[in-house]
């Protein structure tokens, strides 16, 4: 029986190719940081179809990542998903559960292929890889850094080429760089660590550099209730309560680049995403350096990976794959990092003329790079967008003082561990 | 025949009305009795365990609170606040056509807009509201959206500020239709403004407000476009209304069962509400 659809389906397919010769290529993708990057993504689709007759790319910008797995799942459920999308790349489960996408391994199968999938920096594979098997090939692909604002060093009597490297620094240095009005009110912080929308992406820095994992491998377990985890989010409660270096309540991620642009903080933690439109706003020199360590240094790795879906054509999965691997050479993706500043996603990159140049007269385009050695992978469990949120409120709840942190952390796990026990 | 002809003119409406309001309704009820199917482990029933989810869960709790609080704060404010604009530019004065937009502009702009603009007020330090208070009293910075006291009414002021100008459109209509001998007469009787005000205009003006009424308490559980860009619920869900719930559960968490059971609640609520509204405060509506 399945002989004969098989059969059925190749004689149909024969029929249809010579009426539709263009094979049709639809892909999602959504921005998450400044700058006018639907300008940058359609200049490749059109480069891309120049290069490749045959295919045509239509690239959909579909909001925020939440926005684009919503759209890139309804049009699933609707029996029409695009064959091809951007979407978070912690997303990875939730796609695995639906069964909706095909790992890379099954259509990338030549020699150059292959080698291909070992060409990018292997913390920014962790998010991808399944059971050992690639469904993510990264892209727009980010990690938390510290800018610092060089003047304001100056102006405290710090050293302005010197960061803080370790968490008791940036303390001592944050406190330095409070200032304050005639009448006590601040008028810079010392530094600020975004609290909405991300919060739980911030907190595996701190959990990270305290030495500290926040999920298992398999996605079903978590570690929140730990006593270097609870540490780590005393110290950063304490940033505000106690040491009075950073504003109190949580601090929104949407409106961080314009406070630290702005000069109202000294440093902040913010994606690299952000690098090239704080470059662009910034009225004084600035430094970019790796987040400050406590055990350790770390950082989780975020952003968006491609992922391709199951309900495709051999002809759309073999124009994915070549599409894909154009969009991901060394080239495009020194290209793409320096538009925007999301970190190239493989080594070669980096040795395009090009990047170094770039590199070479803006340092802080590497240091994301550099960091690389200390990432962790992004939260992301089975039943991702609960586990996720009970993270965030802890965070939240502690920031705004309705729980203390141990309370807080040790509730969520409880939660998680209800929610993740049937994934064992 | 006739009965044919009838039920023709009908049919393009009831469609649209059973294919978008009746079947979804219907449907999610349904939805609300089985779990979330994946494609590992299909849909089952399982009868009232989501409910029993539901009234176990703290969050949906503190929403429906949330929701509560900001339907008491949103709504009479708005109501008065649109009775004494139009009151205002029902008068002669000067520009009376300017003034009226400007009560009105608001309501034209859509909520994802208003809501970027106020994201803008609220911002310590930078925001206008702290940039104001700062030159005016020397005031210190206020983290509007990230404290959970003020997070919530701080989304309030915004939503009255939004809905007041809608509301005194059909207030000015209302006092326009209202027949100028009864003014007239009362001035000859001697009655003072807050006088007549209070026995005349405002009782005359009772099925505005009703009418008013019910479209403000289905806009306090409808309004959650704000949410998305100002607070996302937060810090920890003290912002996050019902609606916005359940748009979380459904498209982020991706419990389509559980999101179906919340809305459920939420219809039932609103049917119970506009049924209480109507039978309650018609009787005391003055019909002419």
């Amino acid at each position: 029986m399945n002989r004969i659809f098989g059969l059925l389906a190749a004689l149909l397919l024969v029929a249809a190719a010579p009426a539709r010769a263009d094979t049709n290529l639809t892909f999602y993708y959504p921005i998450a940081v400044g700058g006018p990057l639907t300008k940058v993504i359609d200049g490749y689709a059109r480069q891309f179809e120049k290069e490749n007759p045959g295919i045509k790319v239509s690239p959909i910008y579909a909001g925020n990542y939440d926005d684009a797995r919503i759209k890139a799942l309804a049009a699933l459920k609707a029996g029409q998903s695009a064959p091809l999308s951007v979407l978070f790349s912690i997303d990875i489960y939730e796609l695995l559960e639906q069964d909706a996408i095909l790992a890379w391994d099954d259509v990338a199968t030549s020699a150059d292929d292959k080698a291909w999938l070992k060409a990018f920096y292997p913390a920014l594979m962790m998010n991808g890889t399944y059971k050992g098997k690639v469904y993510g090939i990264p892209y727009q692909r980010s990690t938390i850094v510290l800018y610092w604002n060089k003047d304001a060093f100056k102006e405290a009597g710090l050293d302005a080429d010197k960061p803080p490297a370790n968490w008791n620094e940036m303390t001592q240095m944050a406190a330095k760089l409070v200032k304050k009005d005639a009448s006590g009110n601040v008028q810079r912080w010392g530094v600020m660590v975004p609290s909405t929308g991300y919060a739980y992406w911030m907190f595996q820095a701190f959990a990270r550099q305290n030495g500290q994992d926040l999920m298992n491998r398999d996605g079903n377990r978590t570690n929140y209730a730990h006593p270097d985890v609870i540490a780590a989010l005393d110290y950063w409660v304490s940033l505000g309560k106690k040491h009075k270096v950073m504003p109190e309540g949580t601090i929104e991620w949407g409106t961080l680049r314009q406070a630290f642009t702005e000069g109202k903080t000294a440093m902040m933690w913010h994606t690299t995403g952000n690098l090239t439109a704080v470059r662009d706003s910034a009225k004084f020199p600035f430094g970019v350096a790796m987040l400050p360590a406590s055990k350790q240094r770390g950082s989780p790795t975020g952003g968006g990976n491609f992922y391709l879906f199951k309900k495709t054509t051999p002809e759309e999965r073999k124009a994915a794959l070549a599409f894909v691997k154009w969009m991901t050479a060394p080239e495009r993706a020194a290209d793409w990092s320096m538009a925007t500043g999301y970190v190239a996603t493989r080594p070669d990159a980096y040795e395009t003329p090009k990047l170094k140049e770039y590199a070479a007269s803006f340092p802080p385009a590497v240091v994301a790079r550099d960091q690389f050695k200390f990432a962790t992978p992004e939260l992301s469990t089975f039943q991702t967008g609960r586990v996720r949120k009970l993270l965030d409120d802890a965070i939240q709840a502690s920031l705004t003082g309705q729980k203390t942190p141990a309370a807080a952390l040790k509730g969520a796990q409880t939660e998680a561990e209800r929610l993740l026990k049937t994934y064992r | 025949m006739k009965h044919v002809y009838g039920w023709l003119l009908l049919t393009p409406a009831a469609i649209l009305l059973i294919g978008f309001t009746h079947y979804p309704a219907a449907a999610t009820l349904l939805d609300s009795l089985f779990s979330t199917g994946t494609a590992v482990r299909p849909s089952r029933f399982v009868g009232l365990e989501n409910y029993a989810a539901l009234a176990a869960d703290p969050i949906f709790w503190q929403v429906l609170g949330n929701n509560f609080w900001f339907a008491l704060g949103t709504i009479p404010t708005a109501i008065a606040l649109a009775m004494v604009m139009a009151l205002w530019v029902n008068d002669k004065l000067p520009a009376r056509a300017l003034v009226r937009m400007a009560y009105f502009t608001p309501t034209v702009l859509p909520m994802i807009a208003v809501a970027n603009l106020w994201l803008y007020f609220y911002t310590p330090q930078i925001g206008l509201l702290d940039k104001v208070g700062a030159l005016l009293f020397g005031a210190p910075s206020h983290n509007w959206l990230g404290d959970p006291d003020l997070v919530l009414p701080a989304t309030m002021v915004m939503v009255v500020w939004k809905e007041a100008g809608f509301f005194m459109i059909f207030y000015l209509a209302a006092l326009q239709s209202l027949p100028p001998e009864l003014e007239e007469a009362a001035k000859i009787e001697g009655a003072s403004r807050w006088y007549f005000f209070r026995r005349v205009t405002f009782p005359l003006l009772m099925p505005t407000t009703l009418f008013v009424l019910v479209n403000a308490t289905i806009n306090s559980f409808k309004l959650v476009d704000h949410l998305f860009i100002l607070t996302k619920g937060g810090p920890d869900n003290a912002s996050s209304l019902l609606l916005y719930y359940v748009y979380q559960v459904a498209f982020s968490f991706f419990d389509t069962a559980y999101a179906s059971t919340l809305t459920v609640v939420l219809l039932v609520m609103l049917a119970l509400l506009a049924i209480v509204q109507f039978l309650l405060i018609e009787r005391r509506v003055h019909y002419r």
